[in-house]
């Protein structure tokens, strides 16, 4: 198993390298000069040109590439032309707030869907059923950043039961997170109810039946178990949308996380701030990916087998 | 040995076509999606005819500035006086071209790619995938915000960003498809008749895998529709003053305490959009798939 991670580990490294490259690569051509963007307005072209040769500008790209690589190794991601603060120290410090923000939403999407979806596919085709799927649909069809300002509009604005934004105690998590969890609740309930019916028909629950379980116990132990791994693999598949849902959410609810701080750098055009976030966000899905396979393993003793065998 | 004519009759040939539009009418909410996008799709082509963009969806008049719902302006108007109704189904065209562009677009690239992982599989299938899958583990958001960054802001450049999620998920689906049909004895036969390959695949290989790819446009339209909103919503999308439903929401999200219309009816609009397009999408995969044929 040990073994296993290794392996998905050093197979990382050329996934980065090349994501990292493509980034790199993309953002360098964008938006004007960064020498003169540090200079300022009034420098002279002598301290621009310094500037230029300070920062390796004028080295060719692969040269550049290189140096940035070798940067990233020891947490050196460049500085922000804006703050002049450096980019990975930056996006650590923000990183805390949308793991934060992302754990939460995912754990009501967990919590509301799979009582949800198990409690559609026992009933299906009844008209709890139909409002479980009603709920699902509209679910999926949301935009989230548009329920976030719904919630705003109704359980601020007009309730003020909750903050509109910005991050205080632990009420202010409740809207944000509702808001990305809401659309995963959508997808994980229309998961587990299609899961559940598949293992619902299986001879192993008539089987459990005929032993005397109760139906609780035969739904729980017998069913929930087997059904839990397409459910997890749809919760994987889905942390990309967290992300994108977090973007959203901390824009509508001035949530100091790194959406946020992608959001402000590009609309401040603040090069190496997005390019240094882009990167390290794609090197957060690559672990959140890795920790889903892991999950796998541990639900499913078979699965587990499997990464022992090949590690 | 000819058939008896009432045999002919009884079982009346169909085509996929007659045979999925029949399954597909009794679907009641198919039905409801389809006509919602009908009237969507007559609005959004009319709204030339219906309004001046000029004069009524970008000209501004600072007197009725961010009027309620009303008789004359039925969705209200927004912060320069503009009429929300004509603005709301104006920003219809953009929607729905960036949407079915964008998944037009990427359909071709991803089947291209697809199709050429799957019917050749070894070096060019690993070496296809493996970019996906590290295409992937980008969030799309963010390959949309660099590919506009790099393109500029404009409804074609955010086409083509969006384009990139599009194409590989329609590889992975035409991939895994192709790959159950590369063996099938027709293909060998058309191999065997001496077919170039690309025809094989085009003429033999590509309209057996439909079925799944008219779902996956069908779904994929829908959550294009909800992309290109948010990243007009960031302000990375179609530029102002074009009413795009994103660039509304965005708008509207600075009156959100004095104008709440200019929240809520946006929203709607794109919600009601995507469901339709949901609502079908469903319909059709219960009807495309030979499961459930009798």
């Amino acid at each position: 198993m040990l073994k296993y991670i290794l392996k998905r580990l050093v197979m990382l490294i050329p996934v980065i390298m090349v994501t990292s490259f493509l980034i790199f690569w993309a953002m360098s051509l964008t938006g004007g000069d960064p020498a003169l963007m540090l200079a300022g307005d009034n420098a002279k072209p002598e301290q621009i040109e310094q500037i230029r040769e300070e920062l390796g500008l004028n080295d060719p790209f692969i040269v550049r590439y290189g140096n940035y690589m070798k940067g990233m190794i020891t947490g050196d991601m460049g500085q922000s032309y804006v703050t002049k603060r450096d980019v990975f120290k930056t996006f650590m410090e923000r990183l805390p707030n949308t793991l934060m923000l992302g754990g939460a939403a995912v754990l009501i999407a967990v919590v509301v869907s799979l009582p949800l979806g198990i409690y559609t596919a026992i009933h299906q085709n009844t008209w709890k059923d139909t409002a479980g799927m009603i709920f699902a649909l509209f679910g999926t069809s949301m935009p989230n950043f548009w329920l976030g300002l719904m919630l705003i509009i109704l359980f601020s604005l007009k309730l003020g039961l909750f903050p509109t934004g910005g991050k205080g105690g632990l009420d202010s998590l409740v809207l944000p997170a509702v808001t990305v969890g809401f659309g995963l609740a959508a997808l994980i309930t229309r998961t587990t109810r299609s899961s559940m019916l598949d293992v619902l028909r299986q001879d192993y629950m008539t089987t459990a039946r005929a032993k005397g379980c109760s139906e609780k116990q035969v739904i729980t132990v017998h069913g929930l178990k087997n059904a839990l791994i397409p459910i997890i693999t749809a919760i994987g598949l889905q942390m990309s949308l967290v992300i994108t849902g977090s973007v959203l959410a901390e824009t509508v609810f001035s949530w100091p996380g790194i959406g946020r701080l992608v959001y402000d750098s590009i609309s401040k055009r603040d090069i190496p701030m997005v390019t240094g976030a882009i990167i390290m966000c794609s090197i957060l899905m690559c672990i959140i990916n890795l920790v889903v396979d892991l999950i796998y393993a541990f639900f499913d003793p078979r699965i587990k087998a499997q990464y022992s065998k090949k590690g | 040995m000819a058939q008896p004519k009432e045999i002919k009759n009884q079982y009346k040939k169909r085509t996929l076509f007659q045979e999925t539009w029949r399954r597909l009418v009794k679907n009641r909410g198919a039905m409801l999606g389809l006509g919602f996008l009908v009237l969507l799709i007559l609005a959004a082509a009319l709204s030339p005819v219906l309004f001046n963009y000029e004069v009524d969806v970008i000209g501004q008049n600072m007197q009725e500035r961010l009027m309620a719902p009303c008789g004359a302006h039925w969705f209200g108007t927004d912060e320069y006086g503009r009429d929300l109704f004509a603005r709301v189904i104006y920003g219809a065209r953009y929607s729905l071209i960036i949407g079915v562009g964008s998944v037009l677009l990427g359909l071709v690239v991803g089947t291209i790619l697809g199709s050429q992982a799957g019917f050749h599989g070894g070096v060019t299938d690993s070496i296809i995938m493996r970019g996906i899958d590290i295409f992937y583990s980008i969030p799309n958001i963010m390959t949309a915000v660099v590919i506009v960054s790099l393109l500029g802001p404009s409804t074609v450049n955010l086409m083509i960003a969006l384009a990139f999620s599009c194409a590989s998920s329609f590889a992975r689906i035409v991939r895994a498809s192709v790959m159950t049909i590369r063996d099938q004895e027709y293909v060998e036969s058309s191999y065997a008749m001496g077919l170039p390959t690309w025809k094989i695949i085009v003429k033999h290989i590509l309209p057996n895998c439909l079925s799944p790819i008219i779902v996956q446009i069908t779904l994929l339209i829908g959550t294009t529709i909800i992309s290109a909103s948010s990243l007009s919503f960031l302000g990375i999308g179609v530029p102002a003053p074009a009413p795009e439903w994103g660039a509304l929401l965005s708008a509207g999200r600075g009156h959100i305490r004095d104008a709440s219309y200019m929240c809520i009816i946006p929203g709607l609009a794109i919600m009601f959009t995507v469901l339709a397009l949901n609502l079908l999408g469903d319909g059709l995969r219960d009807a495309l798939d030979p499961k459930l044929k009798k």
